[in-house]
């Protein structure tokens, strides 16, 4: 069955404290070089052929993310 | 008004909606209807509508974003429109958000830490249906209890809110990262408000203050003036 891989991400200037906790966790371990992280959430469909872009892309804006703070991707992925 | 009529939505891991009735019921008096999420209608001849704190559906995918998708959640936006006064405390306020009924967006304590303590808070605008019982920059004490209630806006919607009123309570010292320090939002039309701390946990003195009855008195008075 195809697979629908939405991709949920922060938009830039919004704050991040997970993606600042991660961060600190990364350089308390010890690993230098690391200049920001950000922390976002992945969420993957399992869906009939008959779901189209449009509807994909409706999902995302109605419920899967919110714009106020989050862009999301959507990508069709081998399944 | 003859018979104050309200309703508390119960969402499936909402915890503070007894608490709210209970304050209604001993502020403003009336019926106290407790209505379940999955209900599609609400009562009729509704005057103030309360959205209480919990941890709906787990903040599953986002605080508040599945609880703003369940079927009572049309009702409550069509009341709204109709200038149904909607109180919506932690929980509630973040549900508030994701149905769009109030601006911003709810995210994770700048501190990453739970805040759970009493907080003091500042009322930045005591002309409101539910703030005119206190005056203008009143120092008042409500408790919170929260992990995202750090209130994010982009800058021309916070100018705007300011600009028009809109911001009811504001943190009287940073508590979780809020933008400008924005502890509760009121709606356009003034008749929906939003705000993390528990205006319905300072009732009496048992709960350790009373700072939060003027709040359900205000929306008592204001109705009945209307």
């Amino acid at each position: 069955m195809p697979k629908v891989r939405v991709t949920i991400s922060l938009k830039n200037g919004v704050l991040d404290p997970q993606g600042r906790a991660i961060h600190h966790a990364i350089e308390g371990l010890g690993f230098a070089g690391v200049q920001d992280v950000r922390a976002g959430r992945q969420i993957e469909l399992e869906v009939d052929d008959s779901v189209t872009d449009a509807m994909l892309d409706e999902m995302a804006v109605k419920l899967l993310a919110n714009q106020v703070i989050e862009n999301y991707r959507i990508e069709r992925v081998a399944g | 008004m003859s018979s104050f009529s309200a309703a508390v939505i119960t969402f499936p891991g909402s915890n503070c909606d007894r608490d709210m009735a209970v304050a209604i019921e001993q502020v403003c008096g009336g019926t106290v209807h407790r209505v379940w999420h999955g209900d599609a209608a609400l009562p009729e001849g509704l005057d103030f509508i309360a959205l209480p704190g919990g941890f709906s559906y787990g903040d599953y995918l986002r605080s508040g974003a599945m609880a703003a998708r369940s079927p009572i959640m049309r009702a409550v936006i069509e009341a709204a429109g109709r200038g149904v006064a909607v109180l919506g405390v932690c929980n509630g306020f973040q549900v508030l958000t994701e149905a769009g009924l109030l601006p911003g967006a709810l995210m994770r304590n700048a501190g990453i830490r739970f805040v759970c303590r009493d907080v003091a808070l500042t009322v930045a605008n005591n002309q409101s249906l539910f703030t005119a019982g206190y005056s203008q920059g009143q120092r008042v004490t409500f408790p919170v209890a929260h992990h995202d209630g750090n209130y994010f806006a982009d800058e021309a919607t916070l100018d705007r809110l300011e600009g028009e009123g809109r911001v009811a309570f504001r943190y009287a010292e940073p508590v979780n990262g809020s933008s400008r320090d924005i502890a509760g939002v009121l709606s356009e039309g003034g008749n929906v408000l939003g705000m993390m701390p528990h205006p319905e946990r300072m009732i009496e003195r048992a709960q350790g203050g009373s700072d939060g009855r003027a709040l359900f008195a205000s929306v008592v008075r204001g109705l009945v003036a209307a």
